[in-house]
């Protein structure tokens, strides 16, 4: 990669994919970068990060999506790990209620270090395993509702909704970010609701084109 | 943490400033080996009592009454008069420099001979003897060297102050003991044999090496272990070598000689090393039968959880040297009614409980998730170890199961005592991490200002790359054969695992810096620290690796100056 993609993509948004361990967040990663899937994927240890660009209302959108690991013990290096995500995936496995239910945790450890504003998305992974799910759908996605959460469920196995979910989280971004300033071709891609020296300009300068528009 | 109280080493091991004072966390068996403390330890009746016998021990309340209810996993008393009984010797820092940069030339030679040997096959055992000689100041008595070096060895990484390891010189008490070496390895072995001893390393005197000789009859060389030894050569030196085949040969041919380095926690007196060999075995059989049914307890069951997720995670391909083997089979006969718990083994469940073992014996850090990895090189060697056929058929089917019993207890201590350095690296927030990663930018910045600013400029940090590097000892980022050699060389370094890991890592780094300058924004740097090429890595590369993080090392050990901004 170099100097000239930056032309080639309008945004760069940071989003993470969080949840327990085991339950998917490093093929769901790998499904929507590169199309692959591993039965024996490694756990992941410390950070992992791939990029993909979409398209969304002909933008040009620079995902830039970071995994790590589901365990306890790196939640103290991690800490840097929200800092500047934009959008969060926050993965459970449809087959083991326990994941499920440690939701609220992961919830809340997303809000004591992410920004306000952040835009999440519970998943619901392994969908390709209704036989032996233990986490019904409705349950789910009204609990998603009451907590203003986007929700979909998916299966990275078989590809099923894995598009669907990035896109949608993406598109959510992007709506509120078009709504507040930018950082253009910022390399720490966007932030929201964040007011820096250059963009503080950018703003104003852009109030000032929408008015006379 | 050898605790070895050099004033000198700048890293300032000052372990009272970091969080929780992980130097007296009990439930680490770490062995400090400077001898006052040590004996302090013994003094304050530090020996638990052992709980050997079965059932379960007696509840404890407090994290120190957990400690004193444990078997202490080092017995060290057996070693106490040889340890004190090393003396502390000053090398000139001249020579020591000169003789980290001679290895780098070395390597230049090592090519030129290299082709040298590719013409004549006949005589290399003489010509890798007389070069091997060349660089040590022992007699020139093939056998007796073995031994010494061999006692040496196991001696002095049984007290982690060590003696660097030479594949020639290697004698595992149960097999015959090898003569002569792969070439480049032995080489190389003896030309880092004399640059590993640093000015604050105790060194056995010449003296107290010889008196030390414990010539047991180890057999020269077998006729059976030269034609393999030539066929080795053969192999790998053919003009139209299959590459996987030679890789196979390199690997065995090397893990020939490293299950003895491996067993660092044996003592060096060949006698008790066959005796405290068993006797540790007999005591992880023993922690078995205490704490593995406890593992769907209450208290237990989440780190048992956990590991039993994460096993069948590493895939047996993970285990695989190179690509041609694709398992390792292991047919457990489940007629023996000798051991029921053994009867349906499998390397996950012999994984699973040396983890899970390790794991409730050590509550201080539990088990965290890269633990797992560090077992696969001892097990994969001692597997290997019991191969009989040929080196091109690498299937292990019927490994008999006192054979595979034992190969769990050695990983077992193996392990431990590789994660007895480093335990800080594990415990919670891993303060241990932290620090050498930021111990790890510092050196960069030092070393490569241009590779450093190149980083700061697009926002990369160090964490997010060289996290893992640290927690799973470059384990993710080399093949498994490339780690094998790296931490043969570990073993044999005072501290190796935590010291001099940090230079390995920043000579790691700056391997790559063209790759890294080309790259011009955070993401492909990211990209790239994440994936470095390494898939075709061999000794050659791990070779120039320790090379340089040795000129590093000595570059910068004493002089802490150097670090301040």
């Amino acid at each position: 990669m170099n100097m000239g993609t930056d032309l080639a993509y309008n945004f760069v948004f940071k989003v993470v994919l969080i949840g327990e361990s085991g339950v998917g967040k490093s093929n769901l990663l790998s499904r929507f970068t590169k199309n692959e899937f591993n039965h024996d994927s490694r756990t992941t240890i410390g950070v992992e990060f791939s990029t993909r660009s979409i398209q969304v209302d002909s933008i040009t959108i620079k995902a830039q999506i970071w995994d790590t690991a589901g365990l306890e013990r790196y939640r103290a290096i991690t800490s840097a790990y929200y800092r500047g995500a934009v959008g969060a995936l926050l993965v459970y496995d449809i087959t083991k209620h326990l994941t499920y239910e440690n939701v609220e945790r992961w919830l809340k450890e997303l809000y004591d270090h992410a920004d306000p504003h952040i835009v999440v998305m519970l998943v619901g992974n392994k969908s390709d395993l209704g036989n032996v799910r233990t986490v019904p759908t409705e349950e789910a996605k009204v609990f998603a509702e009451a907590k203003g959460l986007l929700f979909m469920e998916t299966s990275a196995l078989e590809s099923t909704n894995v598009e669907s979910a990035f896109l949608e989280v993406l598109t959510a971004i992007h709506k509120k970010v078009a709504s507040k300033e930018v950082t253009r071709g910022s390399i720490s891609a966007v932030t929201l609701g964040q007011t820096l020296g250059p963009s503080s300009e950018f703003k104003e300068e852009r109030r000032s084109c929408c008015n006379s528009s | 943490m050898s605790g070895d109280g050099n004033k000198k080493q700048f890293w300032k091991r000052n372990t009272a400033k970091v969080p929780g004072n992980i130097q007296h966390v009990y439930g680490a068996q770490h062995p400090p080996f400077d001898p006052l403390l040590h004996a302090n330890l013994m003094k304050a009746g530090n020996k638990a009592p052992s709980t050997t016998t079965p059932g379960k021990p007696k509840k404890a309340t407090t994290f120190q009454e957990f400690e004193s209810i444990t078997s202490d996993a080092w017995d060290v008393g057996d070693d106490d008069d040889e340890l004190l009984a090393m003396a502390a010797k000053n090398l000139n820092i001249e020579v020591v420099m000169e003789t980290a940069n001679k290895v780098i030339e070395n390597h230049s030679k090592l090519q030129e001979r290299r082709q040298q040997q590719m013409d004549k096959m006949s005589e290399p055992d003489e010509k890798d003897r007389q070069e091997a000689h060349e660089e040590e100041e022992e007699e020139p008595d093939e056998e007796d060297e073995r031994e010494e070096g061999a006692d040496m060895t196991t001696d002095l990484s049984f007290s982690s102050e060590t003696f660097p390891i030479s594949d020639n010189r290697m004698v595992k008490s149960h097999s015959e003991a090898p003569v002569g070496s792969h070439k480049e390895v032995g080489v190389e072995q003896a030309v880092l044999h004399r640059q590993q001893s640093l000015p604050h390393r105790p060194t056995i005197p010449l003296v107290a090496r010889m008196a030390d000789q414990n010539t047991s009859g180890t057999p020269a060389m077998t006729q059976r272990e030269a034609s393999r030894l030539d066929k080795f050569r053969q192999v790998l030196a053919g003009p139209n070598t299959d590459l996987e085949v030679s890789h196979l040969a390199w690997c065995k041919h090397l893990l020939l000689y490293l299950p003895v380095s491996l067993q660092g926690y044996l003592p060096a007196n060949a006698e008790r090393r066959a005796s405290t060999l068993q006797r540790k075995r007999q005591e992880y059989f023993g922690f078995i039968e205490q704490y593995y049914d406890s593992r769907n307890d209450e208290h237990h069951q989440d780190t048992y959880r956990q590991i039993h997720i994460d096993i069948p995670r590493m895939s047996p391909e993970s285990l695989v040297l190179q690509p041609k083997v694709t398992e390792i089979h292991i047919d457990i006969p489940r007629t023996n009614p000798l051991i029921p718990l053994f009867q349906q083994a499998s390397w996950q469940e012999i994984f699973e409980r040396i983890l899970f073992i390790w794991a409730i014996r050590h509550p201080a850090s539990g088990y965290v998730q890269g633990i797992n990895d560090l077992v696969t090189p001892f097990f994969v060697v001692y597997v290997f170890e019991y191969f009989e056929e040929e080196v091109e058929n690498f299937n292990v089917s019927s490994l008999q199961e006192e054979v595979l019993r034992n190969i769990e207890a050695d990983s077992f201590w193996c392990m431990s005592k590789l994660l007895d350095g480093i335990q800080d690296n594990y415990t919670f927030a891993q303060p241990g991490i932290q620090r050498k990663v930021k111990a790890l930018e510092e050196l960069v910045s030092r070393i490569d200002e241009t590779v450093h600013r190149h980083m700061q400029q697009y926002e990369v940090e160090y964490l997010q790359f060289a996290f893992r590097w640290m927690n799973n000892l470059l384990m993710r980022e080399l093949p498994l054969r490339c780690t094998i050699r790296l931490w043969d060389t570990y073993q044999a370094e005072p501290e190796g695992f935590s010291h001099f890991h940090l230079y390995v890592c920043a000579a790691f780094l700056v391997r790559w810096r063209k790759e890294i300058l080309e790259e011009k924004d955070f993401q492909g740097l990211m990209i790239l620290l994440q994936n470095l090429p390494t898939m075709h890595w061999g000794n050659e590369e791990v070779s120039v690796l320790l090379a340089e993080a040795y000129r590093l090392k000595f570059a910068f050990a004493d002089a802490p100056n150097h670090y301040k901004r």
